[in-house]
């Protein structure tokens, strides 16, 4: 093998490396009701650089995925890897940065403070966690609002810092569980184009959940469809638009159809049955 | 012009008067309170006194109520009469005889000129604050690392709770004569076994608070310290002990108000002979009530002096922490 055709196949490699393998993957919880399937033989992968969505009605199983991949939940059987290590590993290494349904910012600590808690954990020294900090609240479009304490902040800024925390030590996989669930439509639609800038400018591989079919469409690069009892996989529907896509592609053909498929298979796992 | 310009502006609000406002804070509903309060107080001073023998004989109803209100030893004291002991076994006897309206018994009611002797009922004070305030920390950081302890391990939880609780349902009367008398046989006397009468009755509060206080973080917040890999003492430090602050400053309160009552029920079975609790004792040895109700009338004086110092330290702390105002 040459120079020529290692770095080809180094190339190729990085293009498809995959952050995330998940084989077989099942997760029973034991609950006094009986057995809960929360995830069924799930097989997943996702690579490097892409924006992937979990979609599905409530108890699908994709927030019980994602807290998988975090080390959060452990899985009954089947493997999975994150960018090779176990979940366990991954989260030692502080491979991921994970944004929660709620900002669950700490409320005695200022938005910058809050921004410096992994770094302060990491053991960073004093004056690069503060240039971290104010580069990542600048990211998110928080400069300024440094000083301020969380409940002085609206409920989409306080979801922005909590993104800025995130990202902070700067890990390649971003884990987000419906980051934007709770905010109004409006304000959902601005950190939605806010944040695929910043997923197409800092290259980060992302992992969302959510139950807003628009706002799966127009994230992703892959939306993976969910259905509950037993939380499983229906489709993987692959959404390649341009990279640099704003809120306008919502109204195009290509989007509608694609908007289309995911709602077959929402319909087709009987999410819409009671 | 701007639409700003162009909005009608909010009626200025007319400012309330002085009496409205005090009427709408604390200040008034809590002095017609205290009116009523002191009302009934006089009011009931004739019949709790009435069939004493040093009541005179006959008159009319304003002459015995004159009377009863003037006794030596009464069973109930008049309001004015704690109020004067107050001022006299705190800064000696008045300078004259002159009576109450007049402007000379008014200066010198006010001119104060504090001797420091184990007569002054200050002293005495003093005395039972100093063992409070040492009872109080030894009692603080008992409950605080009991709770530190509890919510760490599931072992220590299930075995120390019970004793935590039962360790409440001993009466502390009963229990305060043993601890000075063990304590005694040791050598060790004076202001510790009344300071650690006051811990055993506040590191209760304050073990209970601060386990509510350090298990209060959602487990959002629990996770996200997961997440970031933390160890136990990192979460510790960084989450649950600034999450439980307002718990334990809620716990303080009530325990720095019982450790005071701590420190005056370890005296009455010490023999001491100083603090608010020794001063109370020989009262009732003496027939002195007023004696007895000057005592009482400071000890709750000090406590609300001492519930709200934490108060002020608890605002303050708060809003460094970044709490509402």
């Amino acid at each position: 093998m040459d120079a020529q055709q290692r770095n080809d196949k180094a190339q190729a490699d990085a293009a498809a490396r995959p952050v995330i393998e998940a084989r077989d993957l099942s997760l029973t919880f034991e609950t006094g009701d009986g057995p809960v399937y929360a995830l069924s033989h799930v097989d997943l992968s996702v690579n490097e650089g892409e924006f992937v969505s979990f979609i599905g009605p409530s108890g699908c199983g994709k927030t019980t995925l994602l807290r998988v991949i975090a080390d959060l939940e452990h899985a009954t059987s089947g493997t999975i890897t994150v960018n090779g290590l176990t979940p366990e590993q991954a989260r030692l290494a502080r491979q991921y940065g994970y944004v929660f349904q709620a900002p669950a910012l700490y409320p005695w600590r200022t938005v910058i403070k809050n921004v410096m808690l992994p770094l302060e954990i990491m053991g960073m020294g004093r004056a690069e966690r503060e240039e971290r900090a104010r580069r990542n609240l600048d990211l998110v479009n928080l400069a300024g609002f440094d000083k301020k304490f969380p409940w002085q902040l609206s409920g989409g800024m306080q979801q922005r810092a909590s993104i800025a925390r995130a990202l902070s030590f700067d890990p390649k996989l971003l884990l987000m569980d419906e980051p934007f669930g709770a905010l109004d439509e409006i304000v959902r639609d601005k950190l939605n184009e806010q944040l695929l800038r910043l997923w197409d400018d800092t290259g980060k591989t992302v992992v969302f959940v959510t139950h807003s079919i628009p706002e799966a469409v127009f994230l992703s690069t892959k939306i993976v469809v969910m259905s509950p009892r037993p939380g499983r996989i229906i489709d993987i529907i692959p959404c390649d638009f341009p990279r640099d896509r704003t809120l306008d592609i919502r109204e195009t053909p290509e989007f509608l159809a694609v908007a289309h498929r995911v709602r077959e298979g929402l319909r087709a796992g009987h999410s819409y049955d009671d | 012009m701007t639409i700003d310009a162009a909005l009608p502006s909010p009626p200025r609000r007319k400012r309330p008067s002085i009496f409205a406002r005090i009427w709408a804070g604390q200040a008034g509903p809590v002095a017609v309170v205290c009116a009523a309060i002191l009302g009934f107080w006089y009011v009931m001073c004739l019949p709790m006194n009435g069939d004493l023998p040093s009541m005179p004989p006959g008159g009319t109803l304003a002459e015995r109520y004159a009377a009863a209100w003037a006794l030596d030893r009464p069973v109930l004291p008049a309001p004015h009469q704690v109020l004067m002991e107050l001022r006299t076994s705190t800064c000696g006897r008045l300078a004259s005889e002159a009576a109450f309206p007049s402007a000379e018994f008014i200066g010198n009611f006010f001119s104060c000129e504090i001797r420091w002797t184990p007569r002054n009922l200050l002293f005495h004070a003093v005395v039972t604050v100093s063992s409070t305030l040492v009872g109080f920390g030894l009692g603080a950081l008992l409950g605080i690392g009991l709770a530190v302890l509890i919510v760490h391990s599931v072992t220590l939880r299930k075995s120390l709770m019970p004793w935590i609780i039962a360790s409440q349902t001993i009466p502390i009367l009963a229990i305060a004569p043993i601890i000075i008398v063990v304590l005694a046989n040791q050598g060790i006397t004076g202001l510790l076994p009344k300071a650690i009468i006051s811990a055993y009755l506040c590191f209760f509060p304050v073990a209970i608070g601060m386990v509510k206080g350090l298990n209060s973080p959602d487990v959002l917040s629990l996770d996200l310290m997961r997440t970031y890999n933390a160890s136990r003492l990192e979460t510790f430090l960084k989450l649950r002990l600034p999450a439980a602050v307002p718990f334990l400053f809620a716990s303080l309160k009530v325990a720095i108000a019982i450790s005071l009552v701590g420190a005056i029920v370890g005296e009455l079975p010490s023999g001491a002979t100083a603090g608010l609790g020794a001063r109370m004792l020989s009262g009732s040895y003496y027939g002195q009530t007023v004696q007895i109700w000057a005592a009482l009338f400071l000890a709750a004086f000090v406590a609300a002096l001492m519930v709200a110092l934490v108060g002020v330290i608890e605002r303050g702390i708060l809003k460094a922490m970044g709490a509402r105002p």
